[in-house]
């Protein structure tokens, strides 16, 4: 297997490969479950298991692939600055919409973690669940949870947040774009924002804040919520 | 040219994002100094919108490949989660759906709130 790990381009062509299934897949049967990032990712970890490629050998390539995501984040700026004019005008409703969020991920983990009879250090790991992995790790580290546990959560709640939006906009009326917008991005941060981008220019706009934002009061949050378990 | 400029600048300003990651001591990512920057620099006029604008749609159209590696990662998580996997699921999904409905209805109230305060108000004058 050491080509594997040698190849640059074996990782990053399985990736496009698995999403493209992914993508033709959701087009065909139009289910909400058949994400294109879920499928892609289920079908790798499947095809490494199959043929015992390790996760090194496939990531040593794929890699990459990750390196573009901190300028495609500086790029949701631009989306944004397109939106200015109706975030200034709605700045108050965006600003409390995003601490609503926040607040209500670190309530909601407070109450699991006591109703569960989690461990400090467990409650810990979940805390930043709804934020941008880059930010969630350093809160994790901060804070003494399981950054590799930290990490795995987050990228679930991203993935889940992509798969669920639509359907949670619709089935609990949550019309107004602004709205879909933070709800998504407070939720499932860039994940979920890939999939605002796609339900609308506000949407994907008004998501991007919320993960700088939300990703931001999180840090303060939760290092309060910390002491009370 | 026109691409070259464009990730150009979209690569200088994450690039200025990453000394400020690394100068300023706040859990701050590069990504989200780069972000405000960018934000920044376009609101006052310091980049125009067209120089930035088709490479940037770019990059975020294929934003969603960027996660396949790091969620792959997860199988390397199979061992810490092991036999709590029903208890951490159960978390992630109840917690991931009330945050969503929170922060949206939170949202649409205000913006439900100040449509009717500004009809109240046309109607007024």
């Amino acid at each position: 297997m050491n080509f594997f790990e040698n190849s640059v381009f074996f990782g990053v062509t399985i990736s496009l490969i698995a999403y493209g299934f992914g993508h033709a897949l959701q087009g065909k049967f139009k289910l909400a479950i058949l994400n294109p990032l879920l499928i892609s990712v289920a079908s790798i970890i499947a095809l490494l298991a199959v043929t015992h490629i390790d996760y090194k050998a496939y990531y040593s390539g794929a890699q990459y692939l990750s390196y573009l995501l901190t300028p495609a984040t500086v790029c949701l700026a631009i989306p944004l600055y397109e939106q200015f004019e109706l975030l200034k005008k709605n700045l108050a409703a965006v600003i409390c919409g995003i601490f609503s969020g926040v607040f209500a991920s670190l309530c909601s983990i407070l109450a699991m973690a006591v109703f569960f009879g989690l461990s400090h250090k467990e409650y810990i790991t979940f805390l930043p669940k709804s934020i941008t992995t880059a930010i969630g790790i350093g809160v994790s580290e901060e804070l003494g949870g399981y950054v590799t546990l930290t990490v795995a959560v987050i990228i679930l709640t991203g993935i889940l947040g992509n798969i669920i939006a639509p359907f949670i906009c619709r089935h609990f009326r949550i019309t107004e774009p602004i709205a879909r917008g933070i709800a998504i991005g407070s939720a499932s941060h860039a994940i979920g924002t890939a999939r605002a981008m796609e339900m609308g220019e506000i949407e994907g706009a008004m998501s991007s804040l919320s993960i700088a934002v939300s990703g931001l009061i999180t840090v303060i949050g939760a290092s309060i919520f910390a002491q009370f378990m | 040219m026109k691409f070259i400029k464009q990730f150009g600048i979209i690569l200088a300003i994450s690039f200025i994002g990453e000394i400020m990651n690394y100068l300023i001591p706040l859990p701050v990512p590069a990504s989200i100094y780069g972000l405000v920057l960018m934000l920044l620099c376009l609101h006052f006029g310091i980049v125009h919108i067209d120089s930035v604008k088709d490479s940037g749609k770019f990059l975020i159209e294929i934003m969603p490949l960027m996660f396949i590696p790091a969620a792959v990662g997860l199988i390397e998580s199979w061992k810490t989660i092991g036999s709590k996997i029903g208890t951490y699921l159960i978390i992630t999904v109840l917690s991931t759906i009330f945050v969503m409905i929170v922060a949206g209805h939170t949202t649409q109230a205000f913006i439900r709130f100040s449509k009717s305060k500004d009809n109240q108000e046309r109607k007024d004058s």
